[in-house]
């Protein structure tokens, strides 16, 4: 069923407005949603660059120091800190929109939602500092 | 002598006008004045076929809903004061809506979408009045309250970008006021909601962009009742595979209550 209602008597023409390709280009609330889902581009790139170098390493010592010389290379660690810090914005908006779809309630009160947001960013900075333990002990 | 201020008022005339044009008008400034104040003005003294809706002039009735400086505003609590003494505020109809006049939006296809999620108390078995009213614990009401504050003003669909691009979106306010009912104990209704809702143009629509929330003079956060209906319908879905008979028991119970 079309829930377009057509034009009533006495209202001989209506305007309405064609939404422009660039409706997200205008408003920094736009601008900031269209960043974030593009955000989820660098998320698959860091994935795709880890098969990389997963493939690497399958291959051998030699080709895992190919693979290291090219992500020295100036345009490889541009590329990395941008998708990085695309990679920080998503992961911090997606925390922060994360009580707005579970509302957690005890004992019948709505938990306060920095409540529900804390979990997510102490769990994350302890996978973090683990994973960092991990690869900067000495071996 | 009285301050004055510029206001931009989009006017659209269907009789004469392709497109909507601007016209600029002087009012005093005043401190206790709200844009809507100034239309009242305008329409007073100056420009009597000024046209635009208005009724309460105390955020309840939902009427006055426009574009100030691009942001959908609720005209009757938008302070000039809050634009500074030499801002030229620019007043529009409401955004993504059809134009019928000036300020005054078609809200037909709004009306068409909120009948759609059918927002009402929906009952399988008549409870007889002699049985008395039906009784609601605080935390039950807690449950609902929040969405059931909606006044309809649509500023929600004038802030969604993907009810400007897809004009078969149900929208903010009508899958917020759904939830309203699905969460309120008295309902029984919210199998013959599903369907509108867990469809693409109901909550698979919204891409959750939030700007239906911060737009919202009644603090009703219509993409938080989205995305937790959009979880709800997750789950259901999941459960469905993982427990087709307990599922099925539960439908079957529903079912029974519903007989």
């Amino acid at each position: 069923m079309s829930s377009q209602a057509a034009p009533v008597e006495f209202h001989p023409r209506w305007f309405r407005k064609r939404v422009s390709t660039w409706w997200w280009l205008g408003e920094w609330h736009y601008l900031k949603f269209i960043l974030r889902e593009l955000s989820s581009l660098s998320v698959a790139w860091f994935v795709i660059l880890t098969l990389f170098q997963l493939r690497a390493l399958l291959y051998g010592a030699e080709a895992y120091a190919r693979f290291a010389q090219r992500l020295q290379s100036p345009l490889m660690i541009a590329l990395n800190a941008v998708a990085f810090c695309f990679l920080l914005f998503h992961t911090i908006t997606w925390f922060n929109l994360a009580p707005r779809a579970m509302p957690v309630r005890v004992g019948g009160k709505r938990v306060p939602e920095f409540l529900v947001a804390a979990p997510n960013y102490a769990l994350w900075l302890i996978v973090s500092v683990f994973v960092g333990w991990l690869l900067l002990r000495r071996p | 002598m009285t301050d004055k201020i510029v206001l931009e008022i989009a006017r659209y005339e269907p009789d004469r006008d392709q497109v909507p044009r601007f016209e600029n008008f002087e009012v005093p400034f005043r401190k206790e004045w709200v844009v809507l104040d100034a239309l009242n003005y305008i329409k007073d003294k100056v420009d009597g076929t000024l046209t635009y809706r208005w009724s309460c002039r105390m955020g309840i009735c939902g009427s006055c809903g426009m574009m100030v400086n691009g942001e959908p505003k609720l005209t009757c609590a938008t302070f000039l004061s809050s634009y500074g003494r030499d801002a030229k505020i620019r007043v529009e109809p409401l955004r993504y809506f059809p134009v019928v006049r000036d300020l005054v939006t078609a809200l037909s296809d709004f009306l068409v979408k909120l009948q759609k999620v059918k927002p009402w108390l929906i009952r399988h078995d008549e409870v007889p009045l002699a049985a008395g009213e039906f009784l609601q614990t605080p935390e039950q009401m807690d449950l609902y309250k929040q969405f059931s504050m909606c006044i309809n003003c649509t500023l929600c669909y004038a802030a969604c970008p993907v009810v400007g691009l897809d004009q078969e979106f149900v929208g903010p306010a009508a899958l917020a006021l759904a939830q309203r009912y699905n969460l309120d104990n008295r309902d029984q209704g919210s199998e013959q909601r599903l369907g509108a809702l867990a469809h693409p143009d109901g909550i698979w629509g919204c891409t959750f962009v939030g700007e239906c929330t911060r737009v919202c003079p009644k603090h009703v956060d219509p993409a938080g009742a989205i995305q937790q209906y959009k979880l709800k319908a997750a789950i259901e879905w999941v459960k469905s595979f993982v427990l087709p008979r307990g599922h099925e028991d539960h439908r079957e119970e529903r079912r029974k209550e519903a007989a």
